[in-house]
């Protein structure tokens, strides 16, 4: 194959006779050779001067598509120029292939063209419908979720039990080791940068007030709903997604199902069971990590930092951290869902809107603490 | 268009695929088990069988993504298992696939696509890049607005259209189409087969063309072979098959579906 290439490259002879000229196409003119092949082609057409060029591809070994389509696009370049030319000797298979490219010019398809600025502005305008269309159908969705729960609790029957408890096994209690590795080092490390700054005061015991009310107030909460949006809004969506792909949740509803009742109650209600369960045990993981660091960096022993940890914080420092939870859950279950259903039919269809129901879960978990921060300190509680 | 039913078979015709006892298998499962095929140049191949009997399998195997347990595959006069890296990036250039569902890269436009081996393989202006890649598109019957569009945009024919133009995109001497008219309606499947047969004659390519399409069978196909049990079953021009008296053959060819087929096209 790729021996003895020299011998087959392509070659041009031109010969004159009277008013004449005649190109002996010679070898290879094919696409492995496609400089040569152009820059023989563009010999042909400035040797041609006001003659008629007559192509003689009785020599020609092999010829291709790009040789064709060059060969005839300097024939048509010079019937441009008002000059005569032809192809002689060519075999029926290489006539047919030069019929067949028969050269025309090929337009650019017109782009159309915009400003900079205006797109910047269409943009930003899209986001914000595109933000304020999400913010309407979760308010619907919210909706719906809701008359789908006083349906289930109206007839109870329609509760589908196995499947809440096969979703609090895939959502709770598959994630208490990741939740509590992470919560533990996170302890670990908030209470190190603490013990750090307050040794120069020489408060290192405050420390435990810093971690207590830190971790049950804000952090352990975080962490969870962010790890839960991460693990399970992600597994939800995709869920939710690919079943709207392959048409199953079309198949529920003509069989008369409701896939709310069906796919999205028994997820939504796991979530806002499982997260304060989680969010307890990251608490305590965090709190965990916290003493140990404080007793191996601080001198603070177990004994003194958990009756430290009894005058610092009170019953409702660690309820505000629960009672947040089950909003947190209904966020990642909203959007979740909303994602998954939003799904069309391909596969990056499906890997766009699980990577947008993570970062829309995981912002808006952010945002809705920070309201919840200004609230609580509104009301002193 | 010429009668393609009654070429003559030129046993002295160039062999550019040979398969001699290839045998492959999934764990414990075998699924071709000394298969025997010829594919001679200039022909349009149909290759039938049996949904799971391992059609895809073959082909796969013979484009070197499926290992096989034992046997010999020669195409264009070379035994795969002997080519160095280099000599079968070579070989690759002379063929192209038309997977079954296109295969198309989504994040380029069908022109791009068309240019990817190009690129690779190719020293071309840009000018002639362009100009080769909307030669290929329009070849394969797609309109050239066609070509800045993106997969996604594309609906199944031309998608297959699209895929086509990839796969000739080096003048390749075979071309391995895998269902290309699956998923297409009867207008549209027609109109492809033509194209193949069209293509076939303009390019002097060879087809390998593994499909179910009974009107294909019929129309494009110079020679067909038929699969079953990990062996061919029965390979020549359709009135071989049509006379075979194996139960799966006789159903197949003889069903009424075979039979409105046939109709329509005498």
């Amino acid at each position: 194959m790729a021996q003895s290439t020299l011998a087959q490259e392509p070659q041009v002879k031109i010969e004159r006779s009277g008013d004449k000229v005649t190109a002996r196409i010679v070898g290879h003119w094919t696409a492995e050779h496609a400089e040569l092949v152009e820059s023989f082609a563009a010999e042909i057409g400035a040797e041609a001067d006001q003659h008629h060029v007559i192509f003689d591809l009785g020599e020609v070994q092999r010829l291709d598509t790009l040789g064709a389509w060059v060969l005839d696009r300097t024939r048509h370049e010079l019937g441009e120029r008002g000059q005569a030319a032809d192809f002689a000797n060519a075999s029926p298979e290489q006539q047919i292939l030069l019929d067949e490219v028969a050269y025309r010019g090929f337009q650019e398809q017109p782009k159309a063209r915009h400003s900079k600025a205006m797109d910047f502005l269409v943009d930003v305008g899209k986001s914000m419908a595109g933000a304020g269309k999400d913010l309407v159908d979760g308010v619907a969705f919210l909706g719906e979720l809701v008359s789908a729960l006083i349906r289930v609790v109206v007839h109870p029957r329609r509760f589908r039990g196995t499947a809440l408890v096969n979703q609090l096994e895939q959502i709770a209690y598959r994630s208490v080791p990741i939740i509590v590795l992470i919560s533990f080092l996170v302890g670990c490390i908030v209470a190190q940068q603490g013990i750090f700054q307050l040794v120069r005061f020489g408060a290192t015991p405050f420390v435990v007030d810093l971690i207590g009310i830190l971790v049950l107030r804000e952090l352990a909460l975080l962490l969870t709903s962010i790890m839960v949006a991460g693990r399970s809004g992600s597994a939800f969506t995709a869920e939710i997604g690919s079943m709207k792909m392959r048409e199953e949740i079309d198949a529920l509803r003509v069989m008369g199902l409701d896939p709310i009742e069906v796919l999205i109650v028994p997820r939504i209600l796991a979530l806002v069971i499982g997260l304060p369960l989680l969010t307890f045990i990251s608490s305590i993981a965090a709190l965990s990590g916290g003493g140990v660091t404080a007793w191996l960096y601080g001198d603070v022993s177990p004994d003194v930092f958990l009756s430290r940890l009894r005058e610092a914080v009170s019953m409702n420092t660690f309820l505000v951290g629960l009672m947040k939870a089950p909003f947190m859950a209904l966020v990642i279950g909203i959007i979740a869902t909303l994602e998954g259903l939003a799904v069309e039919g391909s596969a990056e269809s499906l890997g766009r809107h699980v990577t947008s129901s993570v970062v829309k879960a995981i912002f808006m978990v952010i945002v809705l603490d920070g309201l919840f921060a200004m609230f609580f300190a509104a009301i002193r509680y | 268009m010429l009668d393609r039913h009654h070429l003559p078979i030129d046993r002295n015709r160039e062999v550019v695929i040979r398969v001699r006892g290839v045998e492959v298998g999934f764990g414990d499962r075998t699924i071709l088990n000394g298969l025997d095929l010829d594919v001679y140049r200039g022909e349009i191949l149909g290759f039938v069988g049996a949904s799971g009997q391992g059609k895809s399998v073959l082909t796969r195997t013979i484009l070197g993504l499926v290992p096989k347990r034992a046997g010999t595959i020669e195409v264009l006069g070379r035994n795969l298992d002997d080519l160095s890296p280099s000599e079968r990036r070579l070989l690759e250039r002379r063929w192209g696939v038309l997977f079954q569902q296109g295969a198309l890269f989504s994040a380029l436009t069908v022109k791009q696509n068309v240019q990817v081996p190009m690129r690779e393989y190719l020293n071309l202006s840009d000018r002639l890049l362009d100009e080769l890649a909307m030669l290929k598109i329009e070849m394969v019957g797609l309109k050239p607005d066609a070509a800045d569009k993106l997969p996604s945009e594309l609906s199944g024919g031309m998608i297959k259209r699209a895929a086509l133009a990839r796969a000739l995109a080096l003048d390749p001497d075979i071309v391995f189409l895998d269902e290309p008219t699956s998923g297409l309606d009867p207008i549209g499947a027609g109109e492809f087969d033509e194209l193949i047969a069209t293509l076939q004659r303009t390019l002097g390519l060879t087809v390998f063309m593994v499909t179910h399409d009974l009107d294909s069978l019929y129309t494009v196909c110079d020679r067909i072979a038929a699969l079953g049990e990990g062996k061919i079953l029965a390979e020549g021009p359709i009135e071989t098959l049509l006379a075979s008296d194996n139960p799966w053959l006789r159903s197949y060819f003889h069903g009424k579906r075979a039979r409105a087929a046939m109709a329509s096209d005498s």
